[in-house]
């Protein structure tokens, strides 16, 4: 609470949309990688992909806390995951598209983990404490993530021909959505202000770098384009996909409203 | 995929002080993921904080036909145990 009013620049609400973001991209993609459980290609990935998993739903946990500490309306974490539908989700569009093959889930989650551990390390620096400590114990795990799959990026890019072009095929259909996690808007804007968080384009450097080095030992060959699908961390227009994910996601609170576990 | 990944023999340290222990095994292309895919599989619940991998090829074991000539002549020989000795009071708990 005490963060929303000593930041003048940043009003309550930029504040909770500005946590929404963060706690929305690892709700979602937390919930996409849950979806391959028992149905990984070994059961050494899979037990990996829902740690992976496991550790996403646990940053959302504190993520959403906060946010709906500093909304102030007595909702819990529980209530902003369940009881909001898709246009008042703010992930970035990148984590809500579909699985597909186990290739495209990989390269799905190095450029975002690779995009997470380059925003986490600056939000240590946040001047609100509580995100400052999140993003310290999110950075151990998100650390580990980015191990894990840029090396099984490289590993099936620099693979056999199957796996080579799957993995191309992966990076060719990702990279549009690419772009959304580095544009900026006025609650990125009052955020950088108040210390809250970085300029978003300001991690594009260092992403690069990641990523580069990465797909270069991948063999993979980066698309050229820079054309990027925006919306969801604005709220403006999700995919197709989110709704159907959150139907399922949220269909017990829903269909039970306040059962709990 | 046309061939198996190797399978790999896990050893964690649980804590300072002790040694690695087996426990259990599993599948990896290198060393370097099975010690991944081990700390996934084998310390979700804060077991350890050392691993070892071992490519289980590189194993050499007793056989279970041996079993006679290895280890029963030592049965018989309880005097190897260091049981027979008078601990003095001032030794205290050994």
């Amino acid at each position: 609470m005490g963060a929303a009013e000593k930041l003048a620049e940043m009003t309550q609400d930029q504040l909770v949309q500005y946590l929404l973001r963060l706690g929305d991209n690892t709700l979602v993609l937390g919930h996409r990688v849950s979806e391959w459980c028992g149905k990984s290609p070994v059961l050494e990935e899979d037990i990996a992909l829902a740690n992976t998993a496991l550790d996403l739903l646990g940053q959302t946990q504190l993520w959403l806390g906060h946010a709906a500490d500093v909304q102030g309306e007595g909702k819990s974490a529980d209530d902003l995951a369940f009881l909001r539908d898709v246009w008042d989700f703010r992930n970035v569009l990148l984590v809500e598209l579909p699985n597909g093959d186990f290739g495209q889930t990989l390269m799905r989650q190095f450029l975002f983990d690779a995009y997470h551990a380059v925003l986490l390390a600056e939000l240590v620096n946040s001047t609100d404490a509580t995100i400052s400590a999140i993003a310290e114990k999110a950075s151990k795990e998100v650390a580990y993530h980015l191990e894990r799959s840029r090396d099984t990026v490289i590993g099936l890019g620099d693979g056999t021909e199957e796996s080579h072009n799957r993995m191309q095929a992966s990076l060719d259909l990702l990279w549009p959505y690419v772009g959304e996690m580095f544009h900026s808007d006025a609650v990125d804007a009052a955020a950088f202000a108040a210390g809250i968080g970085p300029d978003p384009a300001s991690l594009r450097a260092g992403f690069d770098a990641i990523v580069s080095a990465a797909l270069t030992e991948a063999t993979l060959v980066k698309p050229e384009s820079t054309f990027a699908h925006k919306g969801g961390r604005t709220g403006a227009m999700h995919t197709e996909h989110l709704g159907h994910m959150l139907c399922q996601m949220q269909w017990l609170q829903r269909a039970y409203p306040g059962n709990k576990w | 995929m046309s061939q198996e990944w190797p399978l790999w023999e896990i050893f964690i340290r649980g804590q300072h002080g002790l040694s690695h222990r087996h426990v259990g095994s599993l599948h990896a292309p290198d060393a370097e993921m099975a010690i991944k895919n081990a700390r996934d599989v084998y310390t979700r619940r804060n077991e350890g904080v050392s691993i070892w991998v071992v490519e289980a090829k590189h194993i050499s074991a007793t056989a279970p036909g041996e079993k006679g000539p290895l280890f029963e002549p030592s049965e018989s020989k309880v005097y190897r145990h260091p049981s027979f000795f008078d601990i003095p009071e001032e030794a205290g708990h050994m």
